[in-house]
């Protein structure tokens, strides 16, 4: 580490970690739900428990985002975070803000959207909060002495995301017209500007973890968000297909969506070509792990498997069904959970000074979490294509169905306990390391 | 061999240009098609009252319309079709957790008026031009034959 500033990172991983092992309780109680055991209907029904699980899993990966923002922006731009204050002011408003919102889903207080459902009056309050977020980012950068590549791909992923937030927030009467929106929300930040994020921390940890010349590493960035724009733009329209919006969604999201996989492919090549470039003698083994990881697994959970149900032939079938959990778990984790993890097991000795690399609950927790991840998408993935056959091909009635499938969530809720075991112990190291310090500072 | 600045051309160029097409074609999609498809002159403020009513409950976090939301309950785009006013207003309006085969629903206990609501809402999505979503199953199901 070396500004005082780079701390107040800390914090926002420990409310990311805090807000990841809330969303896993959620998770099971939607999990043995499916399997029949709903002894928690009456408190928590199962649109509570899905509104909170989702939510927490964008605030705990925005809460990471934030955090590697401000561990990454001071070094980039070499400068102190212009205000370290407000930087821990908007992380408890943050917190405050996500907490209200978590205690209203339990009381009928949301606004059923998938993926949006902070009711608009706290909407405000998350404008508010990430418009200070932003004028941290963006006054440091500008009185930072460089402005490099890597800083302002990531600043401009988060100016973006922020951006787009606003069009959810509109009301419309008509189903179509807001479900139309609610995708530039929700998909223009998942397979567009939050790709410019993590591309941007990807190329961060890649030059300070294999030594290769940034102008090579930052060269590639930009082939790479070029291409995520190129088809991820375009790509919005295979939430187009089948919502009452015109035919020529099919052609165009069908053909840019194809090239999805393309920008997550690039990126996985990108990645083990720098580490095989480069030195291979930093001595934190296990923030590589979860650098390459993140690259690899991003590209077959949201490539490939994106890919696996968005040719529009096949999604007139798998539309609204099981195998969109099936890819958005292994998506949001490979592209998103693991490039949080990768930034905290990168800066977590810099930050406090302890040198805990590669231990061996650091590796159990790296290999437990994504086998056990894979197990799961592996079950939801068997599940949603039985149903897609059962229901929308053969025509058995839902409820019918449902029964039949109710074995693969047992092995989902085994395979998910595999997944809590690997997090748990990557919360154990995390807490293992204590809190930054300032002895930690590297004098150049 | 890629310049550093012939890269960020191709970003910026790409981005622009893909961008304009998407803006482009968003404008035609609701200015011109939508309207038509949803058949936004049956819009009436009843179908209003009943989304906001679909809204304020988190329906989409169990169900699915136009394919989107949950996969815990069935999806209701076709449901006024497939089950007609009564049945619909029959679980709206049950005190008890409506639960046809086994898995329950939220006992909202929606008086008259909001249930008239929510089932014209239903009704109104379901005669939207979806391309052919839900397909129609190829076969006739053996699993229960009366249907």
């Amino acid at each position: 580490m070396k500004f005082k500033s780079q701390k107040v990172a800390y914090w926002f991983f420990a409310l990311s970690m805090l807000l990841l092992t809330l969303q896993l309780v959620y998770g099971f109680i939607m999990g043995f739900a499916h399997m029949g055991y709903d002894g928690l209907h009456d408190f928590i029904p199962f649109n509570t428990a899905r509104a909170v699980h989702t939510n927490l899993l964008v605030v705990w990966l925005l809460s990471g985002f934030m955090g590697a923002a401000y561990y990454i922006i001071p070094e980039e731009s070499e400068h102190e975070l212009v205000n370290v204050k407000l930087a821990y002011i908007q992380l408890i408003t943050l917190a405050i803000v996500g907490v209200i919102a978590i205690i209203g889903y339990h009381f009928n207080y949301w606004e059923g959207r998938k993926f949006l459902e902070i009711p608009r009056p706290l909407d405000w309050l998350v404008v508010a909060n990430v418009l200070t977020f932003l004028g941290i980012i963006l006054a440091t950068l500008y009185k930072g002495k460089k402005r490099t590549t890597t800083a302002l791909v990531m600043t401009m992923g988060l100016v973006f995301a922020a951006l787009l937030y606003l069009p959810g927030m509109i009301w419309f009467d008509n189903q179509t017209m807001d479900s139309f929106f609610r995708w530039w929300v929700v998909h223009l930040w998942v397979e567009g500007v939050w790709e410019l994020i993590m591309g941007g921390i990807l190329a961060y940890l890649l030059i300070k973890i294999t030594g290769v010349d940034r102008e090579v590493i930052e060269k590639w960035l930009y082939v790479i968000v070029g291409l995520t724009f190129i088809s991820g733009i375009l790509g919005t329209g295979h939430h187009y297909y089948y919502i009452g919006a015109p035919k020529y969604w099919l052609l165009i999201g069908g053909i840019f969506s194809a090239l999805e996989p393309l920008a997550f492919l690039a990126m996985a090549l990108f990645a083990l070509a720098m580490y095989r470039k480069g030195e291979k003698n930093h001595p934190n083994k296990l923030a590589l792990n979860w650098t390459l990881g993140t690259a690899i697994v991003s590209f077959v959970g949201a490539g490939l498997l994106g890919l696996a149900h968005t040719m529009p032939q096949v999604n007139l079938y798998t539309h609204g069904t099981l195998v969109t959990a099936m890819h958005g778990h292994l998506a949001f984790w490979g592209a998103y959970g693991m490039i949080v993890l990768a930034i905290i097991t990168y800066s977590m000795p810099n930050m406090t000074g302890r040198k805990l690399y590669n231990t061996v609950n650091g590796s159990l927790a790296f290999w437990l979490s994504n086998i056990g991840m894979i197990g799961m998408t592996v079950a939801f993935g068997v599940a949603g294509v039985a149903q897609v056959y059962m229901e929308r091909i053969m025509g058995v009635e839902f409820g019918d169905v449902q029964k039949e499938i109710q074995i693969h969530f047992a092995i989902l809720i085994i395979c998910a306990t595999m997944f809590s075991v690997g997090i748990g112990l990557f919360i154990y190291e995390f807490l293992r390391y204590g809190q930054p310090n300032d002895e930690a500072l590297i004098k150049e | 061999m890629l310049s550093k600045s012939q890269a960020r051309a191709f970003f910026l160029g790409g981005t622009i240009l893909t961008f304009a097409v998407f803006i482009g074609l968003s404008w035609h999609t609701l200015s011109i098609e939508v309207p038509k498809k949803t058949n936004e002159q049956n819009l009436t403020q009843q179908v209003i009252n009943g989304k906001h009513l679909w809204e304020a409950n988190n329906c989409m976090g169990c169900h699915t319309i136009l394919g989107e939301g949950a996969y815990y309950a069935p999806e209701l785009t076709k449901a006024y079709e497939r089950r007609g006013e009564a049945y619909i207003k029959a679980a709206l309006m049950s005190k008890e957790p409506w639960s046809p085969r086994g898995r329950k629903m939220v006992a909202y206990a929606f008086s008259e008026q909001d249930a008239n609501d929510l089932t014209a809402f239903l009704k109104w999505i379901g005669e939207t031009d979806l391309n052919g979503f839900p397909a129609k199953p190829k076969y006739k199901s053996t699993v229960n034959p009366s249907k």
